[in-house]
């Protein structure tokens, strides 16, 4: 029974990460049909915002709020993630729609492109950077409808631009004179240490759990109420249901679907971010952290059943669960006396690498009974 | 994809083709052994590139996996020189072996003595293990990103399985080539060195040969339909399953031949030839060539990775960056390719721009509606 629990956590815990990595990829590639291969990147610029922000959260006014700042980081990844997501939209995958295979390699032009950002720029600049394009893609919105139907609006646009530069390099520098470890650029990894109450561990019913991967579970269990509730209960969420199904139609009934495109793709990177907070906490974050979890991601996406986000959390729990079955050669020690062939080849399956090939190889072989993946889309075209 | 192809003066094509075969020619002799190692490894990489160009410029299938079938020629090639150049070590087994406490050689090795069984893996294993995966992935129906996505991770199954299996093919170190022997020459030396050059030119040659002819006439035309608009192939009464089959096995074939001559000029086969980053590099290559044009794909292989290994000697931060930036630049803004450009419209267009005016063929609606009635 204990064994079957700690088995049964182990699983939901690695279901959880790719979960939460693979819920913006599920609404991007779900909803919007394009192939984001920068969502990994995405992802690892959370991871570093959750750095940032724990650094910063070391000087000395924001020192006695420290041990909140990976709530704080949070929220903070989601806007930087959602932000540079939302200018990846409007400068080049506004233009690609229809064509996903384009969008492919484009977005992995841009994901080579941030890979390098991360190397040769200093953090803070980096984060500098952020705050200018935040400012100078959110502030003409705020603006009053009088100052945005004027001719003259495009000089207001150019100067919140230049005010947003300035900003940003302000900012810049100053992170970058008062936390001396982000004012240089580098391309080592770099380690997100877990504040005080999120270290050891929890006892439930007899195991121990760590709390570092139940905080995973819960943000994963946040975003995936968060954005279900986003999808199903709100207006936007119903204009993004309505332009996934029918574009043209939405498109006459008057929603904007230049607005509904931002907005989706702006969410699901968002959501990249957070989940580049939760794999900050596995491990050290580097400029190749993304890479390791985006096609896992897409196989998740795949298995579930593209544009399902039912279908998208149960195909990455039960990935999660196999994962851990066979990659620690769980089923050995829950069955010890089954046959010497079959414990031979559980045994050359029981590392993590070559668990990766049997999931893989489970996963083609169940594509070709469902080649729509768990829960497909219901249509009547020869194409979909 | 334009109709209407510009001819070029066959002068100009001549010449062309005269001075492309007097340089490869030239090659060895005026090239320093370093640099032209260099270009013999980025030719045998436009192999590769070629299969790449039948089944994604041609078919409309974007493989993201042809690091499996490259990596699989390599191994292929390798496995035989260290059988053949194992005399010394003990038990008659390559050395790495012995690090490893195997004595007794894994029984897929054994055919890898014979020369002649080794000739003939190189190309057909890829394609079988190509047709094989393609067959079961178009079997069902699954298609475009689908597809690439599928391959991506059939990738990764095969990256895992060579990373991690140190006992059968020395794992993540992969195997070495340059200090065995080959004809009683060390396979890394000079001469051998410039005799692989040699190799290489003539097969680019044959493989293209070899391209134009499986896109000519009818299968071609059933490709490029596929291509364009599968449902209607398959109204017609054509089996697109077998078709995408031969030709994505065909591709794999090339990718294994590629990788063979890759291998033995590189000096060593590893995993990392089946890295995500590798096998999308391919696709740009034949992107920035221009797909569809063949001839595109061989000059994009070899140009990109001379450009990249200059710059990287230069500035090596900022290949990444130049990468990036070539992915997004041609597909926003040069989906046809540097030479699908040059036979399109590309130089009419950007004559038009500066002022000269462009000759109108047919209805002048027609012509400024043309891309988007073939979209639609």
């Amino acid at each position: 029974m204990e064994l079957l629990l700690d088995s049964l956590f182990n699983g939901v815990a690695i279901g959880s990460v790719l979960l939460v990595a693979a819920l913006g990829l599920a609404i991007v590639f779900g909803l919007m049909g394009v192939i984001n291969l920068a969502h990994g990147e995405l992802m690892m610029l959370g991871a570093y915002t959750t750095y940032v922000t724990q650094l910063i959260f070391k000087i000395p006014i924001l020192k006695p709020f420290y041990n909140s700042y990976i709530i704080v980081s949070i929220f903070l990844a989601f806007i930087v993630s959602g932000v540079v997501g939302i200018l990846l939209e409007k400068t080049i995958i506004r233009k690609l729609y229809g064509s996903p295979l384009e969008t492919l390699l484009a977005t992995w032009g841009v994901s080579l492109i941030l890979q390098q950002f991360v190397r040769s720029v200093p953090l803070a600049y980096g984060t500098g950077l952020v705050i200018s394009l935040l400012i100078g893609l959110f502030l003409p919105t705020t603006f009053p409808s009088k100052i945005k139907e004027s001719i003259n609006f495009k000089y207001f646009k150019f100067s919140t631009w230049i005010f947003a530069a300035l900003t940003g390099v302000l900012t810049g520098s100053i992170i970058s004179s008062s936390v001396s470890k982000l004012s240089r650029a580098s391309a080592r990894n770099v380690d997100v240490t877990a504040p005080s109450w999120m270290r050891g561990q929890v006892e439930i019913i007899g195991t121990a759990f760590p709390k570092t991967r139940l905080m995973i579970i819960v943000i994963t269990l946040i975003s995936v109420i968060a954005i279900t509730l986003f999808l199903n209960q709100s207006a936007w969420g119903m204009r993004i249901r309505a332009v996934t199904q029918n574009r043209k139609m939405s498109d006459c009934l008057g929603i904007s679907t230049e607005k509904v495109d931002i907005i989706t793709f702006g969410i699901g990177s968002g959501l990249a971010g957070v989940a580049g907070v939760a794999v900050s906490l596995l491990g050290s974050v580097g400029p190749n952290v993304g890479g390791n979890y985006i096609v896992g991601c897409f196989m998740v996406v795949v298995l579930g059943g593209v544009g399902n986000l039912l279908g998208t959390v149960l195909a990455s729990f039960g990935i999660g669960i196999m994962t851990d079955l066979i990659g620690a050669g769980r089923l050995l020690s829950i069955w010890p006396d089954m046959p010497l062939p079959l414990s031979n080849t559980i045994n050359f399956f029981a590392t993590t690498s070559m668990a990766r090939v049997m999931i893989f190889a489970l996963i083609v072989i169940f594509l070709q009974f469902k080649p729509t993946g768990l829960f497909p889309q219901k249509g009547r075209m020869v194409e979909n | 994809m334009s109709f209407s192809k510009i001819k070029f003066d066959k002068k100009i094509v001549l010449s062309f083709w005269i001075i492309l075969i007097a340089l490869i020619i030239a090659a060895p002799t005026l090239l320093p052994v370093f640099r032209l190692n260099l270009l013999g490894r980025y030719l045998s990489l436009s192999i590769v590139a070629l299969g790449v160009d039948l089944i994604w410029g041609y078919t409309g299938l974007l493989s993201l996996g042809q690091g499996i079938f490259f990596a699989l020629g390599g191994y292929c090639a390798a496995m035989y020189l260290q059988i053949t150049s194992s005399s010394e070590f003990p038990n008659n087994i390559p050395e790495f072996f012995a690090l490893y406490g195997v004595e007794k050689l894994p029984f897929f090795w054994e055919p890898f003595r014979s020369p002649i069984f080794t000739f003939f893996a190189i190309w057909i294993i890829p394609a079988l293990v190509a047709g094989l995966i393609g067959f079961l992935v178009f079997r069902n129906r699954i298609k475009g990103v689908y597809f690439s996505i599928l391959t991506q991770a059939s990738l990764l199954v095969f990256f895992n399985f060579f990373n991690g299996q140190q006992k059968l093919i020395n794992g993540t170190n992969g195997l070495k080539t340059d200090v065995t022997q080959l004809f009683g020459q060390m396979v890394g030396s000079e001469s051998m060195q410039r005799l692989f050059f040699w190799v290489t030119a003539i097969l680019v040659l044959a493989s293209w040969f070899f391209a134009k002819w499986v896109v000519k006439g009818r299968f071609g035309n059933i490709l490029i339909g596929i291509r364009d608009d599968e449902p209607r192939v398959r109204f017609t009464g054509y089996n697109p399953v077998i078709f995408k089959t031969i030709i994505f096995s065909i591709a794999g074939g090339l990718a294994g031949i590629s990788g063979a001559l890759y291998t033995v000029q590189s000096g060593i086969v590893s995993p990392q030839f089946m890295t995500v980053p590798f096998s999308i590099e391919m696709v740009i290559w034949v992107a920035v060539g221009g797909r569809g044009t063949l001839l595109g794909a061989i000059l994009g292989a070899v140009f990109i990775n001379y450009a990249k290994s200059l710059v990287s000697e230069a500035l090596p931060a900022s290949w990444m960056f130049i990468q990036g930036g070539l992915f997004i630049l041609v597909v926003t803004a040069l989906p046809e390719g540097v030479l699908g450009w040059i036979q399109g419209d590309g130089p009419r267009n950007l004559l038009q721009r500066f002022g000269l005016k462009r000759k109108i063929e047919t209805y002048p609606s027609l012509e400024i509606n043309n891309k988007e009635g073939n979209n639609g």
